[in-house]
């Protein structure tokens, strides 16, 4: 390793160069929507349960009553972050190359909000709409 | 700036084509895998969903491809890793209190949650076809 004369100390050097760039937030924040999750996919479950074979207006009667709605709203806010903190630590495992693994971090949180967005809109609009 | 990449020859740890496989090691594997499953799994339910709230037409062609052989195939694997990764998540919330951590714990807990994982989902799926039965 080359290295000119440090006038950092080592520590400083090293702050901020591990994989994920961040520390504890990472894991608590996994943790935290990890916990929130386990009630939601309760729910989500007895969901695809109740819906089972159901027709289109039993969907949207589904979705109008607010509890249904706005739980399927937290399981999908919920999970997409999970979902984001998981695949993250994925490919930071396994892309080792630097440009192919910023690209994947990117894409990843993309994907992720996009997906929480196009949830988000199509249960507010089987809730709310005429 | 550092140059962080060092070359150096160090002894590496031993890795997965050194150990035979246990089924702890599979579980945990397992955990990853049924994880990123899920990740592309929600496609679907961000699909269904889409489909819902464009109206009967788009519904009704999407809901004929999810009750199709396939659809219902990936759909059994999508319940399934939901509930390993949901369970397999609970143990992890046991060890963060530094509980079960002993070898015996381990295996236990490995098949216990891999025989709840395919019974709840058995449980749920039998329930759905009890309701899809209730409604003609």
């Amino acid at each position: 390793m080359r290295m000119q004369t440090p006038m950092r100390t080592p520590l400083k050097q090293a702050r901020g160069l591990g994989s994920a760039r961040g520390g504890a937030e990472h894991f608590w924040r996994q943790r935290i929507t990890a916990l929130a999750n386990v009630p939601l996919t309760v729910f989500f479950l007895y969901t695809l349960v109740t819906l089972a074979g159901a027709d289109h207006a039993a969907v949207v009667a589904y979705f109008k009553f607010p509890i249904s709605a706005l739980l399927i709203m937290l399981f999908v806010i919920s999970s997409a972050w999970h979902m984001m903190l998981g695949l993250q630590v994925i490919i930071e495992d396994y892309i080792h190359h630097e440009g192919f693994k910023i690209a994947a971090l990117v894409g990843n949180i993309l994907f992720t909000a996009f997906f929480g967005l196009i949830c988000i809109y199509a249960i507010v609009k089987l809730s709310l709409g005429g | 700036m550092a140059d962080n990449r060092m070359n150096v020859e160090r002894p590496l740890s031993p890795h997965l084509q050194i150990y035979s496989p246990m089924f702890t090691m599979i579980m945990s594997v397992m955990h990853r895998i049924t994880g990123a499953a899920l990740y592309f799994g929600t496609i679907l339910l961000a699909w269904w969903l889409i489909s819902a709230a464009s109206g009967v037409h788009y519904f009704s062609f999407v809901n004929a491809f999810v009750s199709s052989w396939l659809g219902l195939l990936i759909l059994f694997g999508y319940t399934w890793a939901l509930i390993h990764h949901m369970i397999g998540g609970i143990r992890h919330f046991i060890w963060d209190t530094g509980a079960m951590f002993d070898k015996k714990s381990l295996e236990v807990s490995a098949w216990a949650m891999f025989t709840a994982s395919v019974v709840l989902t058995w449980v749920v799926w039998i329930a759905g076809y009890l309701v899809m039965g209730g409604r003609s």
